[in-house]
């Protein structure tokens, strides 16, 4: 498998993230969104590392991995209380904050 | 100092040029003159109310004060022989800017003591007649402050011995005639009448600020005694228009052709103030400029022309239009316009004018001044009412008045013995002298100083039969209140009898002392000239316009009965009814377009100006109305955005590197 293949897969899954972000209106599916288009990134990470037999991008992609968790956990429990208070996990409910 | 002035020698003829004399300790005097009545009117003004009860008298004692000042350096000035009569008091600098240095002086002269003499003169007496006039205006202190105010700015006119020293007594003449002419500021009339007044002054007064600019640029100096001095070394364009820019001037402050639209609308004034500007004060101004200017006209023939133009078309609009003014006031104020129109013509004849001119200014003051206090006489026995055609057999009603404005009617139509006859007819007789060899002149100032004459005689005879004789037009009841003629209070009438004297004996005693030697130190000396018709002819031809005028109206307003309502009456007389169009045509051609500029200005202020501030701000409001538009609160519309950014980033960053 060349290098290309990786590209466009990783390519793939960033576009399929982006658009479920930007189309989807449920908070926990835009997360998933998130969350793929993170994993892309980790893709590509992983792939120049081992194309450069560098193992700083593997290390990079460790990072994400922790970063992803905490947003997930600090992510989560907003969503958790913004349904509470407002019976509601839609993000387009959530635009208490325009003028 | 009695260089010969012959009227044929070439134009640059630094012939009247005065001579300053040697000192006369007497003369530093001269500053109280001023000061006494300005003073007066600085305690009147400031005390305010407190000075109610006996400001008055205060006002009339300060011009009573200047006038015995004046008294003083007359018979000081009578000791020195002829040669030593020009004096200037040097008071101080009062301008040091490099290049520009101007001292503050005064002009003790035999011209600059005359005029002293007659405004304070004159002034006094209208000082006297205004306790008992304005008796019961509550604002009689205030009125007698700027009388006093007048009377100081027009002797610091006479009395400066430079031209910008000058131009504030100019000035300040200028701002007490408004103050004055519009002393009933609440009623709207009166006071549109002062910013007439005040706004076609400044027309002249821009005339008298361009003839300084162009003195100093040609002398470097503005005192009498250098431009003077130096005047053979400019070129005659150059003194032709400082000549015209100083007849602008005049004009302006003379009330002349075509700045003359002022005069009449200032009889809103109460009558002293009238008998005051027609008499004593202002109007007088742009004659003495002139005169006082003579060595500059002497270099400029062109200017000197067209200053006798001015004063003979002045002579004879003033007195078509005293033909038709019903107003008594305002047929006496184009009587002014008229006189003032023959000192200007006289002045316009050259050296052989000035003294008649003069002269002529004099004895007017006094029958002028007479007549007018005769005029608010009348107005005051008749409950204010100026329309003459509802006068009529008034003189046997106030005895006095009748005598004294007979006196001086008769001093204006030029009847010997009376003041008027012994100098009008000086200024015909000089109107018919060829200038310059050229008996085309002669022929056409003198035959429509003649025509002049005829005409006051027919006006100035009017006015006075429709006043004081025929049958009595006036009811007993106006207006609801009863109408009682009646004399006036001495304080009035006797300052009238005392300028009835004036217009009786002035011109002969006057004539007899030697006046016109007497102003030579000053004017220059002329060699006389004889007029293309004999004197003895000229007399006759006189006399008799004067009798024609005088007949005709004796026919038509004295035997006939005179009709209450105006009649509709000839073009011409409906013409000269509204000051021959001159307002109107001021309107179209003046008023009009300026008014309309003015309007274009604001329109252009609001579009551009203002245009471009409110444009700016506007366009930063609907720039953030729509940049707000995005924030709209939706996460994902933000992330769209994020995208779009990043992926225009992308390609632009591919863009560029391939």
């Amino acid at each position: 498998m060349s290098l290309t293949h990786y590209l466009v897969l990783a390519a793939i899954l960033f576009a399929i993230g982006a658009t479920t972000v930007l189309l989807r209106r449920n908070a926990i599916i835009v997360f998933m969104g998130v969350e793929l288009m993170l994993n892309s990134t980790n893709l590509l990470l992983v792939t120049f590392s081992r194309m450069h037999g560098n193992l700083s991008g593997q290390v990079l992609a460790f990072f994400v991995m922790v970063v992803a968790a905490a947003e997930v956990v600090v992510g989560l429990a907003i969503i958790v209380t913004i349904f509470r208070t407002r019976r509601s996990a839609s993000v387009d409910d959530v635009n208490l904050l325009k003028s | 100092m009695h260089t010969l002035i012959s009227l044929t020698a070439p134009a640059v003829v630094p012939a009247v040029e005065p001579v300053v004399a040697a000192d006369w300790p007497g003369a530093d005097a001269a500053v109280l003159l001023v000061a006494l009545p300005l003073l007066s009117a600085a305690v009147l003004l400031l005390l305010g109310r407190r000075s109610d009860r006996w400001g008055h008298w205060l006002g009339v004692l300060a011009s009573a004060g200047s006038f015995v000042v004046g008294v003083v350096l007359l018979l000081g000035m009578l000791g020195l022989p002829a040669e030593q009569r020009v004096h200037d008091v040097h008071l101080g600098t009062w301008l040091d800017a490099g290049a520009l240095s101007i001292d503050a002086g005064l002009r003790v002269d035999p011209l600059s003591l005359t005029f002293v003499l007659l405004v304070t003169f004159v002034g006094t007496l209208i000082h006297v007649y205004s306790v008992a006039y304005m008796e019961h205006d509550a604002a009689r202190r205030r009125f007698f402050a700027y009388l006093n105010l007048f009377v100081a700015a027009m002797l610091l006119l006479v009395l400066a011995d430079s031209y910008v020293l000058l131009f504030v007594g100019w000035e300040g003449v200028g701002l007490a005639s408004y103050l004055l002419i519009g002393f009933w500021n609440h009623h709207t009339p009166y006071a549109v009448a002062a910013k007439k007044a005040f706004v076609a002054n400044r027309v002249g007064d821009v005339g008298l600020l361009v003839a300084m600019g162009l003195m100093f640029a040609t002398f470097g100096s503005l005192d009498f005694s250098t431009v003077h001095a130096n005047v053979a070394q400019a070129s005659e364009s150059t003194l032709t228009l400082i000549g015209i820019a100083l007849l602008v001037a005049a004009c302006g402050k003379s009330a002349q052709f075509p700045l003359q639209s002022w005069l009449g609308d200032a009889m809103a004034g109460p009558t002293p103030v009238s008998a005051l500007i027609h008499a004593a004060t202002m109007v007088t101004a742009g004659v003495y400029l002139i005169v006082r200017s003579g060595v500059i006209y002497a270099g400029a023939p062109t200017a000197q022309l067209v200053v006798a133009i001015i004063g003979a078309i002045t002579l004879l609009f003033g007195a078509v239009v005293g033909c038709a003014k019903d107003d008594i006031k305002k047929a006496l104020a184009a009587s002014t316009m008229s006189q003032i129109g023959y000192m200007v013509l006289a002045a316009g004849l050259g050296p052989i004018g000035y003294a008649f001119a003069i002269f002529h200014l004099v004895t007017h003051g006094f029958f002028k001044a007479g007549m007018f206090l005769g005029a608010g006489s009348v107005m005051h026995g008749m409950d204010d009412q100026v329309d003459m055609r509802r006068f009529g057999g008034l003189g046997r009603y106030m005895k006095i008045t009748y005598f004294t404005f007979m006196a001086g009617w008769l001093a204006i139509l030029g009847i010997p013995p009376f003041a008027g006859f012994f100098s009008k007819d000086k200024i015909i007789e000089a109107a018919f002298v060829p200038v310059d060899g050229q008996p085309w002149r002669a022929w056409v100032f003198g035959t429509i100083a003649l025509l002049g004459a005829g005409i006051t005689a027919f006006y100035m005879s009017r006015l006075f039969f429709m006043t004081f004789e025929g049958k009595k037009r006036w009811s007993e009841t106006r207006d609801g209140h009863e109408q009682h003629p009646h004399e006036s209070p001495a304080l009035m009438w006797v300052p009238m009898a005392v300028l009835a004297v004036g217009s009786v004996a002035l011109g002969w005693v006057l004539q007899a002392v030697g006046f016109v030697t007497w102003l030579e130190p000053s004017v220059g000396h002329a060699e006389h000239e004889e007029p293309v018709l004999g004197v003895p002819v000229l007399i006759g031809l006189t006399l008799i316009a004067v009798a024609l005028g005088l007949a005709l109206a004796w026919r038509r307003y004295a035997v006939s009965t005179v009709p209450v309502a105006p009649p509709v009456g000839t073009v011409l007389t409906r013409a000269a009814r509204v000051d021959l169009y001159q307002d109107a045509v001021n309107d179209a051609v003046l008023v009009e377009p300026g008014q309309y500029l003015t309007r274009s200005l604001v329109y252009g202020d609001k579009a551009v100006v203002d245009g471009a501030v409110t444009g700016l701000a506007r366009l930063t409001v609907g720039t953030g109305d729509l940049v707000r538009r995005a924030q709209n609160g939706f996460a994902r519309s933000y992330a769209a955005v994020m995208v779009v950014g990043v992926v225009v980033l992308a390609v632009v960053v591919l863009a560029v590197r391939g």
